[in-house]
């Protein structure tokens, strides 16, 4: 208990020790560098570097997000707009790609995050580090030192004035509870320190907004399209499909009516393809329902409905799920459809012999992997199969992760945020 | 042979009471909801329910379920279950309990009257009517992962009519073969595939839809693949 106190102080104080160093090197170069190729755009080389000063800056920036979630906790969200997709190359690019950057309110509060991180920040910093070694000194001046601190008369350490063996004492009785101090608010001082870092380094409540209303904006639209989509699909399916055979039973059966009394031998050859056409209308009504919504989806719910579309891969795929109700229908149905996207790349392209998916529902978020032990290297360009599963999973804002590693396993990792009813 | 029916559609209720009465069936009750049915198979004791998967109020699995439920208060009870789609899952839950008197088949197979007649009788009789969908998706499956223990197309065939639960007498007509012939095929299938040979016409279905089905029920554990 103690030694992991102590270790947690220890190591919060050589954090910000080293925040502190990076604060008065890094922090001060680059907002020099900032200022500086920001002066020159006007002369035009401030064009060609500010970009790369810029980007620079936003690594760095993007390192202490990092730093903050991984040393005290402190989740940074990073705060700049997305560069749109299609810049241009060559000079008129770079001019555009420098706009942008300078519009983009974040950078300014970058800038004013290294100011703050060269005085204000570098302070807190240091404070873990300090309260850590500072008692040291008291152990050294009751080691006998005291003498050579005190011939100019009384040395102050803290409130404690030494000038004999017995002050020396005092002192280090002092510098345990500064050690106490240190072991007890270390890690919330480094805290401290990020959550500063924070206050500039994270988007404010606008921004947060204004990227909100960006990804609905653009998932509406793929939701509007898909749909779209998918009742053209639907439209061509009956009217190529179930409608016509229909029609051509409609006329057999004219044909059938004419000839029942003349020629009863045709007319039963007739019947019997009447009912054939019949057959056949229904079984592409059948395929075309379920691609619309699966029978077993809405009979048993996702768990169920995945575990029958396992059973009719070619491929040994378990299946665990883990649901204490059913999702609302649209997500049941976009996650139906999800994975069986990726369970047909699975079976197609990895050559695994064997697959697993998961289906669970913890705090608030369905989560769906699938794993299989293929050979890996899955791809994740724009226009794969992925992207468009991606596009249908973001209506719900659910997202998609694909971990594929030459050689692989292959595991795509779904998360749908909903509620269970 | 008395039938207690499940079907919440009026045309296609209607249409199942007239074709099962004009094969001199006696329609117990029509019921168009699950607790109607619960409440019918309890009381009436039919010698075969002709259920529908989907019924109200739910409008989910209720019919497989209540059907599922009467037979676990009377085991064995033939059940014949119809629907707009099958499922193998389905077909797992129906065949788990192995005793026999189950049938699931395509709505469509009321198009054959006379198949479909037969099917029924088949289940009351106790034994089994699967739809040859189901076979054949277990059929396609069972491919990728081996030949069928070396097979010949014939014996597939004969194969694929004896997991539907026909009888050696309807495959033999069916395949225009004498029944001696097909005791033959049969035989020779039991033993290319390992199964046991058995008198009883269900034991035999079942053994082969469980072999049919064994790739996905017998598993070993795939520890490298848990996420």
């Amino acid at each position: 208990m103690i030694v992991t106190r102590i270790r947690s102080a220890f190591l919060a104080g050589v954090r910000g020790l080293a925040l502190m160093l990076m604060a008065v090197t890094a922090s001060v170069v680059l907002f020099t560098f900032t200022v500086v190729s920001l002066a020159l755009i006007p002369v035009g080389i401030g064009l060609f570097a500010t970009p790369a000063v810029l980007t620079l800056l936003r690594s760095y920036a993007g390192r202490r997000r990092l730093l903050a979630a991984e040393w005290s906790d402190v989740p940074v969200p990073s705060p700049y707009r997305p560069m749109p997709a299609d810049l241009r190359g060559g000079f008129v690019g770079q001019v555009e790609r420098c706009a942008l950057m300078l519009k983009d309110p974040a950078t300014g509060r970058d800038l004013l995050w290294l100011l703050v991180d060269m005085t204000a920040g570098c302070v807190s910093a240091l404070l873990p580090a300090a309260l850590f070694l500072y008692p040291v000194e008291s152990l050294v001046l009751a080691a006998g030192l005291w003498r050579l601190f005190t011939e100019g008369g009384a040395y102050w350490y803290g409130p404690v004035a030494v000038h004999s063996q017995g002050t020396a004492l005092l002192a280090v009785v002092f510098g345990l509870a500064v050690f106490a101090g240190s072991l007890r608010f270390n890690p919330a001082l480094l805290r401290a320190h990020f959550a500063l870092s924070r206050s500039l380094l994270g988007p404010t409540r606008e921004m947060t907004l204004a990227r909100r209303v960006d990804r609905l904006t653009e998932t509406r639209h793929d939701a509007v399209d898909a749909s779209a989509a998918e009742l053209r699909r639907i439209e061509r399916d009956l009217h190529d499909g179930a409608q016509a055979r229909l029609v051509a039973m409609g006329m057999n059966l004219g044909t059938i009516e004419a000839l029942v009394e003349k020629d009863p031998a045709q007319a039963k050859k007739l019947l019997a393809m009447a009912r054939a056409s019949s057959a056949e209308a229904l079984t592409e009504l059948r395929d075309l329902v379920r691609g619309i919504h699966p029978p077993v989806l809405a009979e048993r719910g996702l768990g169920d409905a995945v575990r029958a579309l396992a059973l009719r891969l070619p491929v040994e795929t378990e299946v665990t799920v883990n649901l204490a109700g059913r999702a609302g229908a649209p997500v049941e149905s976009a996650a139906y459809f999800a994975v069986g996207e990726v369970l047909t790349n699975a079976v197609k392209h990895s050559g695994a012999d064997r697959i697993h998916a998961d289906v669970q529902h913890t705090d608030g978020m369905l989560r769906i992997s699938v794993t299989d032990n293929g050979q890996g290297g899955a791809a994740f360009a724009a226009g794969s199969g992925l992207s468009g599963i991606e596009r249908r999973l973001g209506t719900f804002d659910g997202v998609l992760a694909v971990s594929s590693p030459a050689g692989g396993p292959t595991t795509v990792t779904m998360e749908i945020p909903c509620a269970l009813s | 042979m008395r039938v207690v029916l499940a079907e919440d559609l009026f045309l296609l209720r209607d249409g199942l009471v007239r074709m099962l009465e004009a094969f001199g069936f006696e329609i117990l009750a029509a019921v168009e909801t699950g607790p109607q049915l619960s409440r019918a198979l309890a009381e009436l004791e039919p010698d075969v329910a002709v259920v529908d998967v989907r019924l109200p109020p739910s409008h989910t699995d209720e019919g497989l379920q209540c059907a599922l439920k009467a037979r676990r208060a009377r085991p064995g009870l033939p059940v014949l279950v119809l629907s707009q789609h099958v499922e193998q899952l389905y077909a797992r839950e129906l065949l788990a309990d192995g005793n026999g008197g189950i049938g699931y088949l395509l709505k469509d197979r009321v198009f054959d009257a006379e198949q479909f007649v037969d099917a029924v009788r088949r289940v009351a009789a106790g034994g089994t009517a699967m739809d040859p969908q189901v076979i054949s998706q277990l059929l396609s499956r069972r491919a990728q992962d081996e030949p069928m223990g070396g097979l010949t197309p014939r014996e597939r065939e004969v194969m694929e009519l004896v997991a539907q639960g026909r009888s050696n007498a309807a495959i033999a007509s069916r395949l225009v073969v004498t029944e001696r012939a097909v005791a033959k095929h049969t035989s020779n299938i039991f033993a290319k595939l390992g199964l046991p040979v058995s008198d009883d016409d269900n034991r035999r279905v079942l053994a082969v839809l469980a072999y049919l089905d064994r790739g996905q029920t017998i598993r070993r554990p795939s520890s490298h693949l848990r996420p």
